[in-house]
């Protein structure tokens, strides 16, 4: 189902959290909403799933084009993923997931064995057979985000929200999960949107980036867009992995560490390069990283291939020629 | 407002609850408590004032510091004692322990007095003994001490046990590498980090001292102007029907109440600001 | 090998500690069991047996049982309210929560006595509907309420104050109503703490003394509560028998106490 947001504004007191936010999310993506901390994307997920109201007289939600923005949290038929599960603790993973199906009036209550077996069904999509008994102190991080998952699918929701779903799990964790909600999203085909403030996750993971800053929308596209195409020098900073160069009285000027060429001080072509001197190196994996000085002060973060740093065979100290594609702000 | 309608209760049926909550409380807190006033005036000023200068109220009055002063010193002596030893040390019966301090809690006032008569009453292990050396415990001062002692003695421990508990030993430790004596180590240290939850516990013990009525019943003998407390007096005072007088007592101990209750939500309000400070994420 | 230790003091705190508990609470606790471990089974079973003593015990019991479930009913409302809603006045009645406390029971009792008296404030208006409020059962419940409903509070409250409303919110996009929110969510995971705090209320409630014996008349056979028993078979000097009875409240009290130690062990388990 998609999402269409329309003109959301959001204050508390005299706070201002959202200002005239509009988004499509079509149907079956996975859309990430990116943004530091206090940039408002949780609370619009909050306001998506009906837990947080828009102003009043502002601002329109739909599901498929049905507007939902007056029906309650309790009808709205949204799974919401919290940041730190919200687990019922005196219930097994096996009750937990059957909360949303146990508490439907009499006449849409599946019977007892519908339960069972939609549970069963769950705990087999999320690769959790075998611990429908466990309570969720008796699981890991990982396995209880994939329970509280399963506990949000049990209800058949029309969408998924998610709020920082890796952002309470070690780096490891992290990565392997991240890996599974993408090909799991690719299996169920659910409209999905999750907050995060790690744009490697947004990146990776999303099929459409919402890029957020102080309430308000920065910058929505498909992840390679928005990191090739910032529109903006903080969706620049914001995406990170940038080199900053800012002159004396000049705009700022972004250039990414694989967008440097480091050539043999001899090849210096006073036109197109700029002389620096290496003052960092670090070459474990594929992919090599040093930092180099400029003439007037300014360290560069540089990527290239083992392969090439071996053969200019360079040395803490060393002279180079980098030659760099620079982007203003766009 | 319609915000807060996800997680909380509609306006009706939070106007039902809070006015429920307030009849509840009205019943049974600040009626009672109004009633010790109200019946202490009834007969006016002049008496409620005379009913206090009375010689035997005076000395009543007397008694009850004094049995204030030396329960709340010991059980505080008692109280850091047993919370560093608990919660500074891991040592065999550790749990067995902890529960022995919060016994008197479960036991009744009345056995609290009844005990010492088994130890040094005229029929008590010690009863020969202390007859004949003519030292007199039950139904004299040391008796009303013990006794005050018994039921008052878990107050600072209980408050101080699962404070120390939650701070961990680091910054003692760090003053030990920085070479403090363990005497230092608490005064400097600890006792800072600890200051409210002792005060608080100091102040539960003394309103507990002052107003035992049960266990200093058994031991004391009720000898009026000698061995009644003020409680005790009060339940004298009452069983010859001279109410208002008996009231006028009363208000001192309501008094002492309020003020307990007074000071513990300062002590509170301090302590919730200083964690605030501490760590401005909460 | 001994342990060694960093923190100075282990020494001092533990001899000090084992031989102030042992002189205030242990050696007297002692001497009471001895005193009642010297009679026979038969002496035991006879003064256990009497009838003022079962008169006394199924009040005191009952009693304290009606006032704990009262208290529980109360105090879950009064937590709710006070944790949950903000209102004028809100904090003034957290504070006083603690009121019974602080307040000496023997204040308490005449003050509750003078109430509920029949020419009392309130004994006065339920006279008019035919009920007695003091010298009677109902008498001693009221001031066992008075003395259990802050036990309830104080071991809600911090639980109460640790759900967090996500779980809440989680239960609400489940579609679950505020009323099954209450009861399938919240009342489990408060389950424990009202537990405990019942049995609090419970465990006081058995030894109060001062608040109830103004209120309830000391009629023996009717209004007579276990502890009031004890105070007269010592003024009439039957020593052996105060022991016993003393002995049996202790043994129930401390049973009880160890149960609120295994649901505090639960509780803590489940938080974990």
């Amino acid at each position: 189902m998609s999402i269409s947001i329309h003109s959301i504004h959001k204050h508390f007191g005299s706070y201002s959290a959202l200002e005239d936010i509009s988004l499509e999310i079509p149907n079956g993506s996975l859309t990430a909403l990116l943004g530091p901390s206090g940039s408002g994307k949780t609370t619009l997920l909050r306001i998506v799933a009906g837990l947080e109201f828009p102003d009043e007289g502002a601002g329109i939600i739909r599901f498929h084009g049905q507007n939902v923005s007056n029906i309650p949290v309790v009808k709205r038929g949204v799974g919401f993923v919290f940041q730190h599960y919200a687990l019922f603790r005196h219930m097994t993973v096996a009750q937990n997931i059957a909360f949303g199906l146990t508490v439907l009036p009499k006449k849409h209550r599946p019977s007892r064995g519908e339960i069972r077996s939609r549970v069963n069904e769950l705990l087999d999509l999320v690769k959790l057979e075998g611990l429908a008994k466990r309570r969720p102190d008796q699981l890991s991080g990982g396995q209880r985000q994939r329970v509280a998952l399963a506990r949000a699918l049990a209800i058949r929701p029309k969408v998924l929200l998610l709020d920082e779903p890796f952002g309470a799990l070690d780096a490891q964790v992290r990565k392997e999960l991240r890996r599974w909600l993408r090909q799991f999203h690719d299996e169920i085909g659910l409209t999905t949107l999750f907050v995060t403030h790690d744009q490697e996750e947004a990146l990776e993971l999303a099929d459409q980036v919402v890029v957020m800053r102080n309430a308000r929308i920065e910058q929505v596209g498909k992840p390679q867009d928005v990191y090739d195409h910032p529109r903006s020098p903080f969706v620049y900073e914001f995406l990170g992995n940038v080199n900053k160069v800012q002159r004396h009285g000049s705009e700022p000027q972004y250039v990414r560490p694989h967008e440097i060429e480091v050539l043999f001080a001899a090849e210096y072509e006073p036109a197109t390069d700029q002389l620096a001197r290496v003052t960092h190196l670090f070459s474990a994996g594929p992919v090599a990283s040093l930092t180099v000085r400029l003439p007037d002060g300014y360290f560069l973060d540089v990527q290239l291939s083992r392969k090439q740093l071996d053969e200019l065979a360079l040395g803490i100290g060393d002279e180079v020629a980098v030659r760099m594609r620079i982007h203003g702000a766009a | 407002m319609k915000g807060n309608s996800v997680t909380s209760e509609s306006h009706a049926v939070r106007f039902i609850l809070i006015t429920c909550t307030m009849c509840f409380l009205a019943l049974f807190l600040f009626l009672p408590l109004a009633a010790v006033f109200a019946e202490a005036l009834r007969k006016g000023w002049e008496l409620f004032f005379a009913s206090l200068h009375e010689e035997v109220a005076l000395s009543a009055i007397k008694l009850t510091l004094i049995t204030a002063a030396i329960s709340v010193i010991a059980n505080t002596i008692f109280g850091v004692s047993a919370s560093w030893l608990i919660t500074k040390f891991s040592f065999r019966g550790r749990s067995l322990l902890l529960t022995l301090i919060d016994l008197p809690f479960a036991v009744s006032p009345i056995i609290a007095g009844l005990v010492w008569i088994f130890l040094f009453g005229s029929k008590g292990w010690f009863g020969p003994w202390l007859t004949e050396h003519q030292i007199q415990i039950i139904f004299a001062l040391p008796g009303i001490i013990i006794a005050t002692l018994f039921v008052t003695f878990p107050f600072v421990a209980r408050e101080l046990i699962p404070l120390m508990e939650s701070q961990s030993n680091d910054q003692e430790e760090a003053a030990i590498t920085l070479g403090a004596s363990g005497w230092q180590v608490f005064l400097r240290v600890t006792l800072p980090n600890i200051k409210w939850g002792l005060l608080y516990g100091i102040l539960l013990c003394n309103a507990r001292a002052m107003g035992e009525f049960g266990a200093v019943s058994v031991v004391s003998g009720h000898i009026r102007g000698k061995t009644n407390t003020l409680p005790l007096h009060i339940e004298v005072l009452y069983n010859e029907y001279q109410f208002s007088a008996a009231f006028a007592c009363a208000t001192l101990l309501a008094l002492l109440a309020l003020v307990t209750l007074g000071l513990k939500s300062l002590v509170e309000g301090i302590q919730k600001s200083e964690t605030k400070d501490r760590n401005p994420l909460h | 090998m001994p342990k060694r230790r960093v923190i100075p003091g282990f020494g001092l705190t533990l001899g000090f500690t084992i031989s102030y508990l042992s002189l205030i609470i242990l050696i007297p606790l002692a001497a009471l069991f001895i005193k009642a471990a010297g009679l026979s089974w038969s002496e035991w079973i006879e003064i256990l047996g009497s009838r003022r003593v079962i008169a006394a015990a199924e009040l005191t019991f009952g009693a304290s049982f009606a006032a704990a479930i009262i208290s529980t009913l109360f105090g879950l409302l009064v937590t709710w309210v006070l944790v949950r809603y903000r209102f004028p006045g809100r904090r003034l009645l957290d504070a006083m929560v603690d009121l019974p406390f602080a307040l000496p029971t023997a204040v308490a009792g005449i003050t509750l006595t003078t109430i509920y008296a029949p020419n009392g404030w309130i004994g006065e208006f339920l006279g008019h509907w035919g009920i007695r409020s003091s010298y009677s059962p109902l008498g001693v419940v009221i001031a066992l309420t008075f003395i259990g409903f802050p036990f309830v509070v104080r071991t809600l409250q911090p639980v109460m104050d640790e759900l967090g409303k996500e779980i809440e919110e989680a239960a609400a996009t489940l579609g679950a109503n505020r009323w099954i929110i209450f009861y399938r969510v919240i009342l489990p995971l408060l389950l424990p703490a009202l537990t405990t705090g019942f049995t609090l209320a419970f465990a006081r409630a058995i030894g109060e003394y001062g608040s109830v014996i103004f209120i309830s008349g000391n009629l023996p056979m009717k209004t007579e509560i276990l502890p009031l028993l004890i105070v007269s078979q010592l003024e009439q000097l039957k020593y052996s028998a105060a022991a016993v009875i003393a002995s049996s409240m202790l043994i129930i009290s401390f049973l009880l106490l160890f149960l609120i130690n295994l649901l505090q062990h639960q509780l803590n388990w489940q938080k974990h």
